[in-house]
């Protein structure tokens, strides 16, 4: 049986010929390229949001919040974009039948689907949060940055601590990465797997704010969104962390489980 | 690969069914079908549009899951060990298809790398068989339904199967089209491939194919030789000689013989072949030059369509071979008014098609 590094290595060929891959590509720079520019052009700074009031003192507060922002449906929509299409393209171009009678098992090319979605989120994260730093820093240079406790961090550890708390934030972008493959096993069809679980994250976020929930709101997806500020204090929070990473298992391990047992067993008719 | 792909071959039959089943809903696709198919078989299965071939062969290539029944492809499960079962065969159902946004060589690189083992090395070679080498360098999306049918084709090559399973493949190819996929089809016959073969047209499945199995709503009515469900059909010949009036008189007295007519310049009677072989000695013994002997072209045709139209007539002409299906061969009138349309669409197909009967495979390889 052919190895699951070159199935992957084809999943990731074909995303970068096609053009949906870079309209995600083309937010995650524009996004951030477009907020600088803003605040350029302007005086005040939002002030109203974590890191807002430190953007003009360093450029390190730009990229967090980028993440900020970011929550609500940008990256969610990026994330989805690719992966609630992934299997459903298949189904549209009738592919599904071309690789499945070669020498490859589908729970092998099920596998490199998910990865090469996982990977795209990650690239267009890390893509987006290099953007936000480029243009912070020649905004604002590259100076100290003040933390959520008040304390100040010196820019080298700043930045150090920035990686890690973008890559805590793509424990929630697998969780709807997951949600997004579900979806696209399920209906066979890719705009309404993207809109679908874009609706569902922005869903999670309103049961978040209903009233009688609050105690629930540890749980839900949207907060896991906001784990990585735990290590912008002093000292550190690494509970928001910890729960983060066992919620968004806890999301994506049945999503990516049922999607996997029905793209094994379905009968592919179409094509 | 291939190596260890040969060696499976040698024991098990390419293709082993037993009672097979498919049902989507209420709609029974596939009605219990048995069909073995040997090394070396150009095996053709024929019938109307909806009778299940398309069905039979996707299960036979694991992408659909049997209702019920036993599927063997070189002895193994294509469900449970699909990548094994698959080792050795290639194929397509319905029209091949790629990913457009790429080009045809780019899908061909991408199935060859699925394949593994050599299959790179293939491609240059099955673009030329296909005469695509010109166009690979433009994107799938632009292709029309023949080129990629043939790109189709092409992928199946790089697999270097030992069994070929084939969807209809002339569907949609112009004359031309379908003239060099039926020289492709007795090439790779003749180098030892074997071939099953899904079609409705019948003059494709005579051409090309030493077995077959007509079938009717997903039910086989004949199953065998082709020489002998001719046989068996106790055929429609017709005979011209240099003098009709005694060439009735000889047929007459044959043993074997029956409903001798004259029908324009023409002779037309029904015999076995045994008895037209005898027939031919008799003729020539009686002093009479034989202009032409030969079936009566449409006897096939018309036994093909009322096979397939469920005619009352069917259950007599079950071949030795024939599966005996007691309600396929009985033939209910509500089936057999339910297809009008695809049957004049294969006489249209038939008539339409000038490279027809008269192209031989091979002549322009
Ligand atoms: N995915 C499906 N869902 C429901 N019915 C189907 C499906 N595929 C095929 N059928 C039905 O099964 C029967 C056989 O179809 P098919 O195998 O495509 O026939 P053929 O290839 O001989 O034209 C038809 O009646 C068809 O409508
Ligand atoms: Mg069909």
């Amino acid at each position: 049986m052919v190895g699951l590094r070159t199935v992957y290595a084809w999943e990731i060929r074909k995303l970068l010929r096609q053009k949906r891959t870079y309209i995600g590509v083309a937010l995650a720079i524009g996004f951030p390229a477009l907020f600088v520019i803003a605040l350029s052009l302007q005086t005040g700074e939002p002030d109203d949001i974590a890191f807002g009031r430190y953007v003009r003192e360093s450029g390190l507060a730009i990229p967090p919040v980028m993440l900020i922002f970011g929550s609500i449906w940008l990256f969610p929509l990026i994330t989805s974009l690719v992966a609630g299409d992934i299997v459903a393209a298949e189904d549209h171009n009738g592919t599904l039948k071309t690789i499945l009678t070669r020498s490859v098992g589908r729970g092998r090319v099920f596998t490199a689907k998910v990865l090469a979605a996982l990977t795209y989120a990650l690239f267009a994260l890390f893509l987006m949060g290099i953007v936000a730093l480029i243009g912070g820093v020649l905004m604002s240079g590259f100076h100290p940055l003040t933390t959520l406790s008040g304390t100040t961090v010196s820019s080298k550890k700043a930045l150090l601590l920035l990686v890690v708390c973008f890559g805590i934030y793509f424990l929630p972008l697998i969780a709807v990465a997951s949600i997004a493959l579900l979806l696209s096993t399920l209906t066979h069809n890719s705009a309404g797997s993207v809109v679908g679980a874009l609706a569902i994250s922005i869903l999670l976020q309103l049961v978040a704010i209903l009233p009688g929930l609050e105690s629930l709101q540890p749980y839900l997806l949207p907060n896991q969104f906001n784990a990585w500020q735990g290590l912008l204090r002093t000292p550190a929070d690494w509970a928001p962390v910890i729960r983060a990473a066992w919620v968004c298992a806890l999301y994506a391990a049945p999503c990516l489980a049922w999607a996997a047992w029905s793209f094994s067993r379905r009968d592919v008719t179409g094509g | 690969m291939a190596a260890d792909a040969r060696a499976t071959a040698s024991d098990a039959p390419p293709i082993s069914v037993r009672g097979l089943v498919k049902r989507y809903g209420d709609v029974t696709a596939v009605a219990g079908v048995d069909l073995t198919v040997e090394a070396g078989d150009v095996y053709g299965y024929l019938g109307p549009n909806g009778a299940g071939k398309t069905t039979v062969l996707r299960m036979l290539l694991g992408l659909i899951r049997p209702t019920s029944g036993e599927v063997r492809v070189f002895g193994r499960d294509p469900q449970s060990d699909p990548v094994g079962a698959l080792r050795g065969v290639a194929g397509f159902v319905e029209a091949p298809k790629f990913y457009p946004y790429m080009t045809g060589r780019k899908n061909l690189e991408l199935l060859a790398d699925l394949d593994g083992g050599d299959a790179r090395s293939r491609i240059g070679e099955a673009l030329d068989i296909v005469e695509l080498t010109e166009r690979a360098k433009h994107k799938v999306g632009g292709y029309s339904h023949g080129m990629r049918q043939r790109l189709g084709v092409a992928a199946a090559l790089l697999r270097n199967p030992q069994l070929l399973l084939l969807d209809e493949p002339a569907t949609g190819l112009d004359p031309a089209g379908m003239r060099d996929m039926r020289a492709l089809v007795a090439r790779l016959s003749q180098a030892g491939t074997t071939v099953l073969l899904s079609s409705h047209l019948l003059n494709e499945v005579e051409e090309l194919c030493n077995r077959v199995a007509i079938v009717r709503t997903g039910t086989f009515v004949f199953e065998g030789r082709l020489d002998e469900l001719r046989a068996s059909m106790g055929g429609d010949w017709r005979l011209r000689t240099t003098d009709d009036v005694r060439a009735l008189a000889v047929l007459a007295e044959a043993p074997g013989i029956t409903n001798p007519r004259a029908d324009g310049l023409e002779v037309r009677f029904d015999a076995s072949e045994a008895a037209v072989e005898a027939l031919s000695v008799r003729l020539v013994e009686a002093g009479l030059a034989i202009r032409a002997l030969a079936p009566h072209a449409a006897a096939l045709e018309d036994l093909f369509f009322s096979l397939t139209e469920g005619d009352a007539n069917a259950g007599a002409v079950q071949g030795p071979g024939a599966a005996g299906d007691p309600e396929g061969a009985s033939g209910d009138p509500e089936s057999a008014a339910g297809n009008p349309e695809s049957a004049a669409g294969d006489l249209e197909n038939a008539a339409g098609d000038p490279a027809g009967p008269s192209a031989t495979p091979g002549e322009d390889a």
